[in-house]
């Protein structure tokens, strides 16, 4: 045991020095280690797949934008099962990914428990704060952009009712949900906000009947406008809105183009730009562990206009909502985040 | 609770029935010929791409249709062959399809649609819509009659009207010919049937046959009808709800359909419950609302089904004796 330990210890140490040298002459810290021949960074999407049109597409777009600058391959997984997380963690920091991207709040334990077992990998994780040295923590305001679209959809509104359909009773989109209502309230205090979470499963993002049929619920009850944050499954929600002919607000990618003249607007989390610039900074050895929070003042999130909804919004509105947006950048209104308290 | 907000959960109840409903009768005659139903998932899972796969291409709901009952038959009778034929465990059979049919289905989506596994969003005339019954605008104002007419009987699509049909058809197909006697008698005592001379394995294939195509009904319902396009994993494990309607039902068409109509119910009633305030309790948190369906399946299992008594050779291949 004797021999084993001493030239494990001589290994480490050399690789120690060597790390140590490498982070001095270059200033860059301690990751140049990590940077083999080829950098090829690694992304695990959540539930619903990387072709939810919503979430994990905006994830998937942002690391397809670095393939296509870089002419770098990057690897990937989507996981079906909660296993899968820690599994597929495990098996990328094994193999010596550069940097894992871990999409969605649903990555958290697994990824405490990863990025301590391999402190020199470097990880980053949308949607949640892992408080490690070698992850770096993307967190989005929410509220803030929900807060404008809930403005959007109670100025809109004819009937004075508007809907929220959420993927799941979390945290992540209860704050969702209460910026909307707030920005409501805020645009029209008579309005009344219907709120409707799909379910408790991981089939929760990834079930449009379901979806089509709380849409159509709330569509009885008198909204006439509903967003939907519920990853896969919200594209039940905007089928539904099409086929009644109401509105509906897509969310996380823009989903203006599904069901032109129906979709008012969507909530766009700039979650392609989160991941580009996560692993263009690893690339550059700019990447720097600790707590991102992005919001309307660093174009983390929007609204989106463009040729598929530029008619439904009217300039009076749009004039509210810039005139609230500019406000929220400035500190003069601060939509609430429940998640936080 | 007014009479518009009951109306529209009973019309809800409805619509989220009409796939359980189907694939519930899908899964009876399968199980009452003595072949485990438990490739259901994967069969409408099957149905659903098909169907809306062809419905994109060609433009017309009624080859959708066709493609999705013809693959989940073909599904049905792939694992009749692997546990009529060739005498497999038919649990396994049923799992391996469910399991290739949830990979399969996304792959060729990718591969012809570029869409990520999903299919385009079809067009009004690509799905069978809502229909509207005669009278609907002439009933409208009348109390009572017109939203019971508008909300809870018409405006629903087509597969819905095809399922209630379906049912009373299923239960005189099973109980009042001859194909249906030797199909019950195949699930429990094969041995008896082959000695007077029907082939068994042909019986079961029948069987499969017409399981397929039920289940296949409430794929493109799915896709087609209620939904507009395949997204993976759309079924969201239906098939299995359908199958515990089916045991919960102890094999009959009538109590099976009580038991999808219960299921549905619950499921529509916690759409319609969530954040509303009720008399006395106040809102109930989602959490309570959401448990609701599964609470109730326990407490009306442990307290009013009494036993259930399976097909007697159920799961058992058939081997002839001399």
């Amino acid at each position: 045991m004797g021999i084993g330990f001493d030239g494990m210890s001589r290994r480490s140490f050399g690789r120690a020095v060597a790390g140590t040298a490498a982070a001095g002459f270059a200033g860059l810290g301690p990751w140049r280690v990590a940077l083999a021949a080829t950098f090829e960074p690694a992304l695990i999407y959540d539930y619903g797949g990387k072709f939810d049109r919503s979430f994990n597409q905006a994830a998937y777009d942002g690391a397809e934008r670095f393939k296509k600058e870089t002419g770098l391959t990057y690897r990937e997984f989507e996981i079906t099962n909660e296993s899968q997380r820690e599994q597929s963690m495990l098996q990328l920091a094994k193999r010596g990914a550069a940097l894992i991207v871990g999409v969605g709040f649903g990555h958290q334990a697994a990824m405490t428990k990863v990025a301590t077992q391999y402190p020199k990998v470097r990880f980053t994780i949308i949607d949640a704060v892992v408080d490690l040295p070698n992850v770096q923590s993307i967190v989005f305001r929410e509220q803030e952009c929900c807060f404008l679209v809930g403005m959007i959809a109670a100025l809109t509104s004819k009937t004075g009712k508007v809907g929220f359909v959420g993927g799941m009773d979390v945290p992540l989109i209860r704050r969702f949900a209460a910026g909307y209502a707030q920005g409501a309230k805020f645009a029209r205090p008579d309005v009344e906000v219907l709120q409707t979470m799909t379910g408790t499963t991981v089939s929760a993002w990834n079930d449009p009947a379901r979806g089509s049929e709380l849409a159509r619920s709330q569509f009885d009850r008198g909204a006439d406008v509903v967003f939907a944050a519920a990853g896969a499954t919200g594209l039940g929600v905007l089928q539904a809105a099409a086929d009644a002919k109401k509105f509906s607000i897509g969310c996380d990618s823009n989903q203006n183009a599904l069901h032109p003249g129906s979709v008012l607007t969507s909530m766009v989390k700039r979650v392609d730009v989160a991941t580009y610039n996560a692993m263009m900074a690893a690339k550059d050895d700019k990447w720097q562990a600790g707590t991102l929070s992005l919001g309307l003042k660093d174009d983390g999130l929007d609204y989106a206009i463009d040729d598929n909804n530029r008619s439904l919004i009217t300039p009076e509105i749009k004039a509210r909502v810039d005139q609230a947006k500019a406000d929220i950048i400035a500190g003069r209104i601060v939509p609430i985040d429940v998640a936080a308290q | 609770m007014s009479l518009i907000d009951i109306l529209s959960v009973l019309a809800a109840t409805i619509r989220l029935a009409t796939p359980l409903i189907l694939a519930t009768l899908g899964g009876l005659f399968s199980e009452r010929a003595g072949v485990i139903a438990l490739g259901l998932e994967g069969m409408m899972l099957a149905a659903s791409f098909a169907a809306a796969s062809i419905a994109t291409i060609t433009g017309s709901p009624w080859l959708g249709l066709a493609a999705g009952m013809g693959v989940s038959m073909t599904i049905s009778l792939i694992h009749g062959f692997a546990s009529v034929t060739q005498r497999g465990d038919q649990v396994v059979s049923g799992m391996a399809l469910n399991i290739l049919v949830a990979g399969l289905c996304p792959t060729l989506g990718l591969a012809w649609f570029h869409l990520g596994g999903q299919t385009p969003a079809l067009e009004h005339g690509q799905r069978f819509m809502p229909i509207v019954l005669p009278l609907a605008d002439s009933l409208a104002d009348v109390p009572l009659l017109g939203p019971v007419w508008n909300i809870l009987i018409g405006g629903h699509n087509l597969i819905v009207y095809l399922a209630i049909l379906l049912l009373p058809l299923s239960a005189w197909l099973l109980y009042r010919t001859a194909f249906g006697l030797r199909v019950r008698a195949v699930g429990e005592n094969p041995h008896a049937v082959d000695a007077a001379g029907l082939s068994v394995a042909g019986l079961r294939y029948g069987a499969l046959a017409v399981s397929g195509m039920l289940v296949g009904l409430a794929g493109a319902d799915l896709s087609i009808a209620e939904g507009a396009g395949f997204g993976r994993d759309m079924t969201a494990g239906r098939g299995y709800v359908a199958l515990a309607a089916l045991i919960f039902g102890k094999w009959r068409p009538a109590p099976a359909f009580a038991a999808c109509l219960l299921f549905a119910f619950c499921d529509a009633l916690q759409v319609r419950l969530q954040g509303v305030a009720l008399p006395i309790m106040g809102v109930v948190p989602v959490q309570m609302v959401e448990a609701l369906p599964y609470l109730l399946t326990v407490f009306l299992l442990a307290g009013f089904v009494g036993s259930a008594r399976a097909p007697h050779a159920i799961g058992v291949p058939f081997v002839k004796t001399r």
